[in-house]
């Protein structure tokens, strides 16, 4: 569960940049995660990564694109403002996955520009203003989708995250609840996340955490710390609800903020 | 539920078919607080299911000093996951027999999560357990380790590590306290996360 303090074999920044573009489409892919991981915010490999994102060498049997989904993922994580475009245009990648990799890391770029590209991908979800009746109709990341919408703030558009939250896959529905709270403020949306952290299946109640926590929703912050599952989780929803409740520019602590410690205390 | 025999509890356990019922039963055993069932607690430490896991860490912790000895000698053959769990007891029990395992695990342990719950029972320690003089030499290898556990790379581990320096300051030791300030207040203005640099700010409020 935990990833050992130091898990990376040997090697360099210049090695990982240049395996970019070597002949070992293994060593492309890890370096691309690599890069990503260590933060390694140079320009060289912003650049490469961004090519990445057009690869045809590595391909899975099924037509995947490995590398460009670690390239895409890498992207967000290095902060790579100048890969915006190039994201955006991922997004009508025919792999699942660099599309759901692509609107993480659109949304990890705070790229307001992107929305709508990801309205349009969302609504494929859609006929006229309902759920596509295709059931479970998973054709599109649409909990990533819905979660960069949220935190893009893209308020105009709740009439397409909306039907999502009658969606028939748990998963969808959180994302939907999530997008609705940060679109709307409106507590109800939070308060389907506290329920669903008291649901039956552990994957679920992992994934509510993570959601409940990415909103930092105060008023959850008992049901986390009471949430069946491990205290490595609870600690990071937690941790996303505290940082929600510190002004940047004071060093009083909210009565909320304090509380929020305490329970975080409790779980250590 | 107290109605229920010791071999009733034992045999729910044995029962449960799904993981509710296991942490159903896990959970009555461990509230019924019958030291001859310590080891069965230790055991469910080990069943992955986060449920089940929880309810007999409060149960350890409830039976204190009783459960030490068998944590202690059982911690060796246990997978990562049940260590932190039993480290968390461990921690929580906070008997000072623990004290170098809790030194050795928050500094050097590979998994996060078990250096988390080792740094907290670092500042969780009942010295009152011990004669004075004991309990200073081990407090000052605590402050030691604690202060090192401030900069672990994992921001779980610094917070951890911040919540021991706090509890460690209210120790009536006024050199010791000055020490931990002065890492406090390090942590509250260095540290690159800020739930890391807010809980060090109420360790801050707390101790001045």
């Amino acid at each position: 569960m935990d990833a050992p303090i130091d898990s990376s074999p040997q090697i360099t920044v210049e090695q990982a940049i240049d395996n970019l573009i070597g002949p070992d489409l293994g060593l492309r892919f890890y370096s691309a995660w690599w890069l990503g991981k260590f933060q390694v915010r140079s320009p060289l490999a912003i650049e490469r990564l961004t090519q990445a994102l057009k690869d045809e060498d590595d391909r899975t049997e099924d037509g995947g694109y490995p590398f460009r989904r670690n390239a895409a993922r890498a992207l967000g994580k290095l902060d790579a403002q100048e890969s915006v475009p190039a994201l955006i245009e991922a997004l009508d990648c025919e792999d699942y996955y660099v599309r759901e990799a692509a609107a993480q890391s659109l949304e990890m770029l705070g790229s307001a520009v992107a929305i709508p590209a990801l309205v349009r991908r969302l609504n494929n979800g859609l006929i006229e203003t309902e759920l596509n009746p295709q059931v479970p109709d998973l054709y599109e990341p649409y909990d990533a989708l819905m979660e960069a919408l949220g935190t893009l703030n893209a308020q105009e558009h709740v009439a397409s995250v909306a039907p999502f939250l009658d969606h028939p896959v748990p998963r969808v529905q959180y994302a939907a609840d999530r997008a609705m709270y940060q679109l709307t403020g409106d507590a109800a949306y939070g308060n389907l996340l506290i329920e669903a952290l008291k649901g039956d299946d552990l994957q679920l109640r992992r994934a509510a955490l993570s959601d409940v926590g990415a909103i930092g929703y105060l008023p959850a912050a008992d049901a986390i710390a009471e949430t069946l599952a491990e205290n490595s989780l609870k600690l990071i929803a937690l941790k996303g609800v505290l940082e929600k409740q510190i002004l940047p520019d004071s060093s009083e602590l909210s009565e909320g903020a304090i509380h929020v410690m305490n329970l975080m205390d409790s779980l250590l | 539920m107290n109605t229920a025999t010791k071999e009733q509890l034992l045999q729910a356990i044995e029962e449960a078919a799904t993981a509710t019922t296991l942490a159903d039963a896990v959970k009555a055993l461990a509230e019924a607080q019958i030291p001859e069932t310590i080891p069965n607690l230790i055991r469910a430490l080990n069943y992955n299911n986060p449920g089940a896991a929880v309810a007999a860490v409060d149960g350890l912790i409830a039976l204190g000093k009783d459960s030490v000895p068998d944590l202690l000698n059982l911690l060796d053959d246990y997978n990562y996951g049940a260590r932190a769990w039993a480290l968390r007891a461990l921690s929580g029990i906070g008997d000072p027999r623990s004290h170098h395992l809790l030194v050795d695990t928050a500094l050097n342990d590979f998994a996060l999560s078990v250096r988390r719950a080792a740094a907290r029972g670092l500042g969780s320690i009942h010295w009152e357990w011990i004669a004075p003089e004991e309990a200073q030499t081990l407090q000052k290898t605590s402050l030691d380790a604690l202060c090192q556990i401030c900069h672990d790379p994992e921001w779980i581990v610094r917070y951890a590590g911040i919540s021991g320096l706090e509890c460690l300051g209210q120790q009536p030791n006024t050199e010791m306290r000055s020490i931990a300030l002065h890492h406090l207040q390090q942590a509250q203005q260095t540290d690159t996360e800020t739930a890391v640099r807010a809980r060090a700010q109420l360790a801050i409020d707390r101790l001045t």
